[in-house]
């Protein structure tokens, strides 16, 4: 997908350079633009290396770990059905709170991890596996085609919501670049990003919410049509 | 908006005073830390240092060739009757895209309107509560091997769409 973008960008832009009449003004701008992007490289660094120190500090004091118990309550909203003690709950706690922080790097291997468990979550919750990982497990994913094999359940559906609503407090990257291109007050957008990540995030948990209500609705009335086919199935496996 | 001022003034001296401050309090080897965490930040830079040098190379062009310009006039009366900034059209796809290349788009309008402009304010705030969906929801479903992602993209998209109206009314106000 960025292959195509980025290649088709370039194509595009010498084609439209070179009817244009703008062919040397697009070859001054591929040197230039390679060169403005190393030396905002090297700006770049001096923010997020003293961001990433502070947040190491952080996480080796155990603050981190402390913010993770105040997100119980939003857990417990977000995810009524999933377990305070499974992995997941851990998982998309440290997720989230990483993407508060801004650490979007370290806060990925979090989210894969967390949607991971969540999967493993949704088999435990069917009742069709005892153990991870195990070929019976495996099997039985293919023997219904509604259930977790392919199909996000709707815990997943709002992890994700939740993490593409944007929930980065201090978007110290954004202030690197507008240090760099000469803000007379880098910070002052810091304020504004807060409400308006506020008003995307709202947005986000509320849509996840009704979708949550209207899809158990759905699944309840699902089951019960199936009731006999499913209970079958169990026996079968017993 | 004073509030605001304030808030956005103080807030990171803030946030490292109490980080550094909890650190002490509870013995931990805040200059180890520190440094630690400064190389993680070495290797994050290292690592989308490529990626940059090529997206901004790549959006350059385009615009040194007027592309963007010709694509922000054609959506003009749409974004106009919504009263967006027509200019912010390519930054507000791209985001939905790749992180790396609209920052490429958001330097660009820093360099054309400036970081202080009411465009550049716009894209700041924009970019700050936006997340790449496309992206995201592709890396994060692989991992869960699921094809089929329901109503995530309908609940993502008006997450964003929040997100955008809120940046514009805000960087008004």
């Amino acid at each position: 997908m960025i292959a195509i973008l980025w290649a088709g960008m370039i194509i595009l832009g010498v084609i439209i350079g070179i009817c244009t009449g703008q062919g040397a003004a697009v070859g001054e701008a591929a040197i230039s633009s390679s060169r403005e992007a190393v030396t905002l490289c090297i700006t770049m660094l001096g923010v997020m290396t003293l961001w990433t120190g502070i947040m190491q500090i952080a996480r080796d004091s155990g603050l981190i770990a402390g913010m993770s118990k105040g997100m119980r309550p939003v857990m417990r909203l977000l995810f009524p059905d999933l377990p305070e003690e499974h992995p997941a709950t851990e998982y998309i706690i440290s997720n989230m709170i990483a993407n508060i922080l801004g650490l979007g790097w370290a806060a990925t291997p979090l989210g894969l991890s967390a949607m991971r468990e969540l999967a493993k979550w949704e088999e435990e919750k069917e009742g069709r596996a005892n153990t991870y990982g195990t070929d019976i497990e495996s099997k039985n994913k293919n023997q219904n085609p509604r259930k977790t094999g392919g199909r996000a359940s709707v815990d997943m559906c709002t992890f994700l919501i939740i993490n593409i609503s944007s929930l980065q407090l201090i978007p110290i990257n954004i202030i690197a670049y507008r240090t760099q291109y000469g803000a007379v007050r880098p910070t002052d957008i810091v304020g504004a990003a807060i409400l308006a990540t506020f008003c995307s995030t709202l947005a986000g948990v509320l849509f996840s919410i009704i979708a949550r209500k209207l899809a158990t609705k759905r699944e309840a009335a699902y089951q019960s049509s199936r009731q006999n086919a499913t209970s079958f199935g169990k026996g079968v496996r017993r | 908006m004073n509030f605001l001022l304030y808030l956005s003034d103080y807030m990171i001296p803030i946030v490292i005073f109490y980080i550094v401050g909890f650190g002490l309090l509870m013995r931990t080897n805040v200059f180890a830390s520190f440094l630690k965490g400064v190389k993680d930040g070495f290797q994050v830079v290292l690592d989308i240092a490529p990626t940059l040098i090529a997206l901004m190379v790549s959006v350059g062009i385009l615009r040194a060739s007027g592309g963007l310009n010709y694509l922000a006039a054609f959506l003009s009366p749409l974004t106009s009757w919504l009263h967006f900034p027509g200019q912010l059209v390519p930054l507000a796809l791209m985001k939905m895209v790749s992180s790396s290349a609209a920052t490429g788009l958001l330097l660009d309008i820093f360099k054309e309107f400036g970081t202080d402009s009411y465009i550049g304010r716009v894209a700041s705030i924009m970019m700050s509560s936006t997340e790449t969906i496309f992206y995201t929801m592709s890396v994060y479903f692989t991992a869960a091997k699921v094809q089929k992602t329901r109503y995530t993209l309908a609940g993502a998209l008006v997450a964003t769409l929040a997100g955008i109206v809120a940046s514009v009314a805000l960087a008004g106000w």
